[in-house]
């Protein structure tokens, strides 16, 4: 099945439009209690240079850090598997749940996972994994995707969810109180927590001197998963590093009140040994990271700690939704990550942007969201991934407004041509008459009056 | 080559130049003046209640209330450790109404208390409790998460646990809904 462009996929989300502005809402929301709760803070702008530079040198030193992450992890107990691609990945997983002649599985929000399409690969050898996030566990009930890496679940409405928990869990039909949903969902999964054998869950640090790693939910699903079962996967990303655990107090400080305004999640789990009798894994994945490193414009999209806040403030994601992303990390940071993972699949991503700049204002950690999608279109057209009437488009803009005398003339005879048959721009034809008027055409351009008028 | 070396030599030929880690200055971190009342007031935000005044009376009310109701309670601040409550499992804990145990710290920017693995003798129970009680010495709360850092050892034990608040979620159209997974409440009591 051929996937849809982010443009074509954003115009059938905008077809419900209260759905749509109920959605640019929502997000605006949670981008407003963003900016409440980092006001109460006079250091935010000293703590995100710290954090960026506390990245910007685990980067420059990064396979220092993760071999001295493995040797400690490996003192403490920790079986380390290195996996160079989602493939690897998936295998390492799968071979340590056949291993153990596992199957019950629960797992917490792991975005890695989700890149990897772990739950499709277990699937398809006859696994089912349980995703405990309920954001992650409605979308999972429908068949669905995450939208949002943040608030999985944020393209659904509460009508959505009763139905689906309906369906699956039988519960009231037409009850579309959350308190009661969720309710359920809780008294749901509490058994299959108690039952599991296994618990997967992301990392949201690495700690290089001591082969700790740090878990945030605000829900207590990795947690009840991880103490439950007798054995711990934890995935991680290689740009999940940090030196020294007192650089969490950086993060942990930076993390909560980007994502969601809370001055710090719920649970903030710092994991250094398994418990007695249980097996702790460590997966450390590249796919495709080293390789970002590699490329100076693009390297520091690795120092993002997947707040999400990009993506609440992003006036396109706002307004087109993260399945329109057709990847696991959608929004402003993840049209800089996946075209190094598949250029040619995802080379519509960075141009589902106004390049307004308002994602790298808000990143926690300061990536240069913006620049690097203006980056990624020029390498993108460099390497002949877009559609030949843009190409032809911008060329002959290129020409146009390189050529004083040109661009002179044009202007006449568009302004001639709009005042006098408006038609022909007036119409289906034209995409700048979609939804829009198009503008009255002024008698003459600025630069005549000013001669006139100097 | 391993994948391990794979990685680990991609690594070291695409990393950038090295760059210094930063000075932290911590002292240019948040302090507050009454670190009772922002600690009390964080921990309200975030869905707990707080008990400051006559707390030990409070408390011992609230575990008699507890105790008279005849639900299946742990009382960490009585007793000693045991192994068999060390290797309790799910299934046994699964019914556990509520749990009193003692916090090493509390952070008063954010209401979130330190308990480390000693402090909750098994790691299932603050999150697998109904009812989570959590008793503070009001002389250890520090202003933020980097004096925290300082005072606690965040890696020596094999767990230990940052908690703000009772489980939540607002997976459902960003509903805010207490008790998600973890404890459907938070009792805090400073003494």
């Amino acid at each position: 099945m051929r996937v849809k462009q982010h443009a074509e996929a954003a115009q059938e989300f905008i077809l419900d439009e209260a759905r749509t502005d109920w959605h640019d809402e929502t997000l605006w929301f949670v981008r407003n209690k963003r900016d409440k709760a980092v006001n109460t803070i006079p250091e935010w702008e000293i703590l995100r240079d710290w954090a960026s530079r506390i990245k910007n040198h685990t980067l420059s030193n990064l396979d220092h850090y993760l071999t001295s992450f493995e040797e400690k992890a490996l003192k403490n107990g920790i079986i380390i598997h290195w996996a160079a691609d989602a493939e690897d990945h998936n295998r390492i997983i799968h071979k340590i749940i056949t291993d153990n002649k596992i199957d019950k599985i629960v797992k917490s929000k792991s975005m890695l996972t989700e890149e990897c399409h772990l739950n499709e690969y277990l699937q398809n050898r006859g696994i089912q994994i349980l995703d405990t996030d309920l954001g992650e566990y409605i979308v999972q009930l429908r068949q669905e995707t995450p939208s949002h890496i943040v608030l999985p679940a944020i393209h659904l409405k509460r009508q959505d969810v009763s139905e689906t928990f309906h369906e699956h869990l039988h519960t009231e039909k037409g009850n579309y109180d959350p308190q009661y949903l969720a309710g359920c969902a809780r008294q749901h999964l509490r058994e299959r927590f108690v039952e599991s054998e296994l618990a997967i869950t992301g990392v949201n640090f690495a700690i290089a001197e001591s082969g700790s790693f740090v878990v945030c939910t605000n829900e207590g699903n990795a947690d009840m998963g991880v103490h439950s079962a007798g054995i711990h996967i934890a995935c991680m990303g290689i740009e999940k590093l940090i030196p020294k655990t007192e650089h969490l107090g950086v993060f942990l400080r930076l993390l909560a009140r980007s994502a969601t305004g809370q001055p710090i999640t719920t649970y903030s789990s710092h994991f250094n040994r398994a418990r007695p009798g249980q097996q702790m894994h460590v997966v450390i994945v590249d796919n495709g990271r080293s390789r970002q490193l590699g490329r100076p414009d693009f390297r520091n999209s690795l120092k993002c700690i997947r707040c999400a806040a990009c993506f609440n403030t992003c006036p396109v994601y706002r307004r087109s939704g993260g399945h329109s992303y057709h990847s696991a990390v959608a929004g402003p940071i993840g049209s800089i990550l996946n075209p190094n993972l598949d250029m040619q699949a995802n080379s519509d991503l960075p141009f589902a942007s106004t390049l307004c700049g308002s994602c790298s204002n808000v990143c926690p950690v300061k990536i240069d969201i913006h620049e690097q999608l203006w980056k990624w279109r020029q390498v993108i057209v460099a390497n002949g991934y877009v559609n030949k009437g843009k190409k032809a488009g911008m060329q002959g803009m290129a020409w146009v407004l390189s050529n004083p005398q040109v661009y002179r003339f044009s202007g006449k005879i568009g302004r001639w041509v709009m005042r006098t048959f408006p038609f022909i721009v007036n119409n289906r034809l034209n995409v700048w008459f979609k939804q829009r008027e198009m503008p009255r055409a002024p008698e003459k351009s600025f630069r005549d009056w000013f001669k006139e008028n100097k | 080559m391993s994948t391990r070396e794979t990685i680990l030599k991609a690594v070291a030929m695409n990393k950038p130049e090295l760059t210094e880690l930063p000075d932290m200055d911590l002292s240019l971190s948040i302090q507050y003046p009454n670190l009772i009342n922002q600690f009390v007031s964080m921990v309200e935000s975030s869905g707990g209640k707080a008990f400051c005044q006559n707390s030990s009376e409070e408390l011992l009310k609230d575990i008699t209330g507890v105790k008279s109701e005849g639900k299946f309670m742990i009382n960490l601040l009585e007793n000693l450790p045991s192994t068999e409550l060390e290797n309790q499992n799910a299934s046994e804990l699964e019914s556990l109404d509520t749990l009193y145990l003692r916090a090493r710290l509390g952070v008063a920017e954010n209401g979130a208390m330190w308990i480390s693995e000693k402090q909750m003798s098994n790691r299932l129970l603050p999150f697998i409790c109904q009812h989570l009680v959590i008793v503070i010495n009001p002389e250890d709360l520090v202003n933020n998460m980097h004096e925290a850092y300082q005072q606690i050892d965040a890696v020596s034990e094999g767990f230990g646990v940052f908690i703000a608040g009772p489980s939540k979620t607002a997976d459902i159209e960003q509903n805010l809904v207490i008790g998600a997974h973890g404890a459907r409440s938070l009792r805090v009591y400073l003494l």
